[in-house]
């Protein structure tokens, strides 16, 4: 049969705007071209210049982010990050957003998420070791989500059980902003020799050009330009053929079908096929290399009959990967994709006149200059203004709202909301084993995973990652609220013992053309930015998710942030239960007056008001930095951050069972002096619990470094007592706690 | 030396590895599935978990077809010992080596959980490590776990004594309540009637450090490497 015949669009500005190109981008692409786009060059630049891949938007913010430091070895613009831990290794890592595709399709769009994020980071030579997710969820009295949150954690569990990377970690919240626009964010790290690390460059002129992996088939495109560079409407379904079907057992075998032929020699560059696919990855590894490349498009493989050029190069098949070789060596490398059985095929060569020039049926249906699509690409610094319910929103008079008169009925009440209750129900689904490597697993403060080498060797060395938002702060306050969320999260990982290295993050917004929105993104950026600086965490990855709306409303602002740290031996860190009878429970750390933005607040008097909690990053640093030193010299087994829900939730917390299924309670006295909600369930910062056998040296060593300690009680028992306010049956209350969303999923 | 087969899509193969050789010291190596003879000097088969190719159609039931398979039949056939872990237990009921079949977890929802076992048979050259009725903490991780026999193949299996392990309480009470997935007579591990293959759903070899939660698997594993030994 004959190849049907190309038949196109005519180009014009109104199609133009149809693909989501401003009238001053459209006449930006005349001007380059001198001359009328073809269609698949339309796609091209409406692909590249989406909000998703140019980060038009926050470009001129971001740059001011610390990025470097002396672990650093690659920041932000690849796949991903990577920070040297020593001994010759490095952690890759970098957590990405996929929020619109899981809203329309919960168990695809949640799967390619992971599968996604896999990809950054094997493609620069690491094995990915651990993956996390940040998912938030309208209220689950919504049957909507119910469904979703059912959706999504299948497709997490769907996809990273099967491609045998362990789900280690994460967080999930429910909050009425999101019931028009899930969050689905997911993290991956992997572990690399660190003078191994391949990069996306196609250098080498006349180096074969190799597309790997999966065939190409009409899902997915314009999945970074339409689906998440715009907002949802009432007709959102609609934009179901932009998401993508994933496909795990190809992506486990692509995982190890590069990871050898990394190990070849002959690989010069290679990037994953992700937002844009083709169109993208070639563009940015021409970019890097100041190179061009020529492609034939009918040498792709393809899975559907007569795809166009303009479906081969949009497509966003998932499982797809772009390499670079040496020339005349290019047969190795193909032989290994040959053994795994999967599909690898020179589809071009790298030129030297910086022009992408593709070919499909001989024609030239592309003929780029490769900086301005992709070096180049528009960058805007929208206007900003302060959202004009700021001082509504920050209003609190905190001797207005009635004390709490039943602390018991308020802690029971806190623990039995999905917030604050038990995640196991989504936790248990995920494989948080496979490789062998998992000392603390999801429900700690940070997930523990030992390092070991691509032969299997093990270190002593062990990286905790966590990943944070307080969303609710950031709406209060977007600078304060990502300070807060930086602070969280290397809180988390000093929890385990160790050291915070550095930060990814996942910057979830609405509507950036709004200027109340660009003022929370910019604000937030900032807060990023300084929190960053004084923690000494650079920013080394991360990824921008705009458009987070719905019919005309925004989402909560949601940075979410990733720390990661190195322990440097692992059997001496803490976990976050009480594991022994008898310990001195000491807090570290003052509790203020402060109930601005916390969950007591909202769940007991019905109020989202105030100013989220101060941090004193100073503090923060000291307290780190003592609670490496205490669980370096074993003085301390048991470390817990105390956040949401404040010190009676984190007591609790402690007391439940833990890993090892052992229940221990506590006996508490309080007594500052403030208001006793507060005292138990406010949410100041920079506070962690400690077990210790020694408490005198645990008191001394705190006050050697300026850091407030005090011994507050006792582990041991059945029962959870906090001074006269609460004595409650742990089982009962681990009971409540455990069912908060289970028993809201089981209804009808 | 053990022979750790590798199909495509199998997760837990390395962690064999790693179990078997970095932590109790044996000669451990992986087997490519497209391999039609297994290595020379191999005195037992390892078959990890996994979603070997992918499980789309039915766990298992495309790996049994892999052309290593036809050797380890003729290896078990002959009396070497080999093991099944999940989805390599799987793999043996599809293949014939196991009767039985594994279905749905009784939920529908993928377990990762740690889990007691009692030990219902202690002899080499798979549980000899253990005593009778020994608890055993060893994680499950699954989808599809779900033991299930006619009767008549059950009334057979508990009276030639092939059922291994069975899921229990910390005390060792088999209890409905702690099933975890609806497995026919609460069974988490088999062995054929010449007792040289065993299959089970548990990971062993996710138990055999102390650093990651438990050293119950060594029961299990290191039995094989005693009865491997002396076998030499």
């Amino acid at each position: 049969m004959k190849a049907a015949a190309l038949v196109e669009p005519i180009v014009d500005h109104q199609l133009a705007r149809e693909h989501g190109l401003s009238d001053e981008e459209w006449q930006r692409i005349l001007d380059i071209l001198g001359r009328t786009p073809t269609f698949s060059e339309l796609g091209i630049f409406s692909v590249m210049w989406s909000e998703h891949c140019s980060y038009k938007s926050s470009r001129v913010h971001l740059k001011n982010l610390p990025t470097t430091g002396e672990h650093v070895l690659v920041g932000p613009g690849e796949g991903a990050g990577a920070v040297a831990i020593g001994d010759g290794l490095a952690v890759i890592f970098k957590i990405e957003s996929h929020n619109h595709p899981s809203f329309i399709a919960p168990t695809q769009g949640a799967a390619t998420g992971v599968g996604g994020i896999l990809r950054d980071i094997f493609s620069m030579g690491a094995r990915p070791i651990a993956s996390m997710d940040s998912i938030r969820f309208g209220p689950l009295d919504d049957p909507k989500h119910r469904r979703l949150l059912e959706g999504v954690v299948r497709g997490i569990g769907g996809y990273g059980n099967s491609v045998g990377v362990p789900t280690v970690g994460g967080e999930t919240s429910f909050h009425e902003c999101y019931r028009g626009n899930i969050l689905v964010n997911a993290f991956n790290l992997g572990i690399v020799e660190a003078d191994s690390i391949f990069l996306g460059l196609a250098t080498g002129i006349g180096n074969p050009v190799i597309y790997a992996g999966s065939k190409t088939g009409r899902d997915g495109i314009h999945g970074a330009s339409l689906l998440a560079s715009a907002e949802f409407d009432a007709d959102s379904e609609a934009k179901l053929p932009t998401v993508q079907v994933g496909d795990p057992f190809t992506e486990k075998c692509l995982i190890e079908a590069c990871l050898e032929a990394m190990r070849t020699g002959v690989i010069v560059g290679i990037q994953d096929m992700g937002a844009a696919g083709l169109t993208c990855s070639s563009f940015e590894m021409a970019s890097r290399a100041e190179s061009g490349i020529e492609m034939d498009l009918d040498r792709v493989p393809q899975r559907a009959a007569n795809l166009s050029p303009y479906e081969l190069l949009l497509s966003e098949s998932q499982e797809r990967m772009l390499l670079v070789t040496r020339a005349g060596e290019e047969q190795r490398v193909l032989d290994i994709f040959e053994r795994w059985d999967l599909d690898a095929v020179v589809v071009g060569r790298v030129t030297g006149d910086g022009r992408m020039k593709v070919r499909w049926h001989g024609e030239t249906v592309v003929d780029i200059p490769v900086d301005p699509v992709a070096a180049n690409a528009p960058m805007y610094d929208r206007k900003q203004s302060v959202p004009a319910d700021l001082a509504a929103r920050q209003k609190l008079d905190l001797a207005s709202i009635e004390v709490e008169s039943d602390p018991q009925a308020a802690l029971e009440a806190l623990l039995d909301s999905p917030n604050l209750g038990s995640k196991a129900w989504i936790w248990r689904q995920y494989d948080s084993l496979v490789l062998a490597n998992t000392v603390i697993g999801p429900g700690g403060d940070a997930a523990l995973i030992r390092v070991k080498r691509e032969d299997g060797t093990p270190t002593q060395k062990a990286v905790a990652m966590s990943v944070d938002c307080n969303p609710r702060w950031c709406w209060l306050d977007p600078r304060a609220g990502t300070i807060a969320a930086v602070a969280e999260s290397a809180r988390n990982v000093a929890c385990t013992g160790a050291r915070p290295l550095a930060l990814t993050n996942c910057l979830n917004f609405g509507n950036p053309e709004k200027p109340e929105i660009m003022w929370e993104l910019a604000e937030s950026i900032r807060g990023l930015g300084e929190a960053a600086e004084a923690l000494g965490t650079p920013v080394i990855s991360g990824n921008v998710s705009l458009y987070n709306e719905t019919s005309g409303r925004a989402i909560f602002p949601t940075p979410t942030i990733a720390a990661v740290g190195l322990l440097e031996d692992v059997e001496r860190h803490a976990v976050s239960h009480f594991e022994e009878a008898g310990l001195a429970i000491v807090l570290l750390g003052d509790t203020r007056e402060e109930l601005g933005g916390s969950e007591w607040l909202h769940l007991r008097r019905g109020l989202e008001a105030g100013l989220p909690p101060s941090v004193d990053l100073a503090h923060e640093l000291r307290l780190q930095r003592l609670l490496a030193d205490l669980i370096a010299t074993a003085l301390v087994r048991t470390a817990h951050d105390v956040s949401n829900g404040g010190l009676a939730i984190a007591l609790a917390e402690c007391s439940f069972s833990g890993p090892a299924g052992v229940r221990i309670g506590a006996r508490v006295e309080l007594g500052d002096g403030i208001r006793i909600d507060a005292l138990l369930f406010g949410e100041s910062t920079g506070r962690v619990l400690v077990a210790t056998g020694n408490a005198d040296a645990v008191l001394e060593r705190a006050r050697a470094v300026d850091v407030p300690a005090r011994r507050i009680g006792t582990t041991g028992g059945p029962r959870l007592v906090i001074g006269p306010w609460i004595d409650a049956e742990l089982a009962s209350l681990e009971t409540i706690w455990a069912r908060a969303i289970p028993r809201r999923l089981e209804q009808a | 030396m053990f022979a750790v087969l590798q199909f495509p899509g199998s997760n837990d193969d390395r962690d064999m590895v790693f179990a078997m050789k970095s932590v109790l010291g044996a000669d451990a190596r992986l087997v490519w599935h497209k391999d039609a003879a297994l290595p020379v000097g191999t005195q037992s088969v390892l078959l990890p978990g996994g979603f070997s190719y992918g499980d789309y159609l039915r766990c298992g039931a495309m790996a049994r077809f892999s052309p290593i398979m036809a050797a380890v039949k003729r290896f078990a056939e002959a009396g070497g010992p080999v093991l099944g872990t999940c989805n390599g237990f799987q793999v043996l009921c599809e293949a014939g080596l196991l009767p039985g079949a594994l279905l749905c977890n009784r939920d529908l929802a993928f377990i990762c959980a740690p889990t007691h076992l009692r030990v219902e048979r202690a002899t080499a050259p798979f549980t000899s490590r253990a005593t009778r009725g020994q608890v055993l903490q060893i994680p499950i991780k699954h989808g599809e776990g779900r033991y299930h026999l006619t009767a008549d193949q059950l009334e057979r299996l508990e009276a030639n004594q092939q059922v291994m392990l069975r899921y229990c309480t910390p005390d060792g009470d088999v209890t409905d309540a702690v099933n975890p997935n609806g497995s026919v007579a609460s069974i988490a591990g088999v062995c054929n009637e010449a007792g040289n293959v065993m299959g089970l759903m548990p990971h062993p070899e996710h138990a055999v450090e102390a650093l990651t939660g438990s050293l119950d698997g060594r029961a299990i594993l290191g039995s094989l490497i005693d009865f491997v030994g002396h076998a030499r």
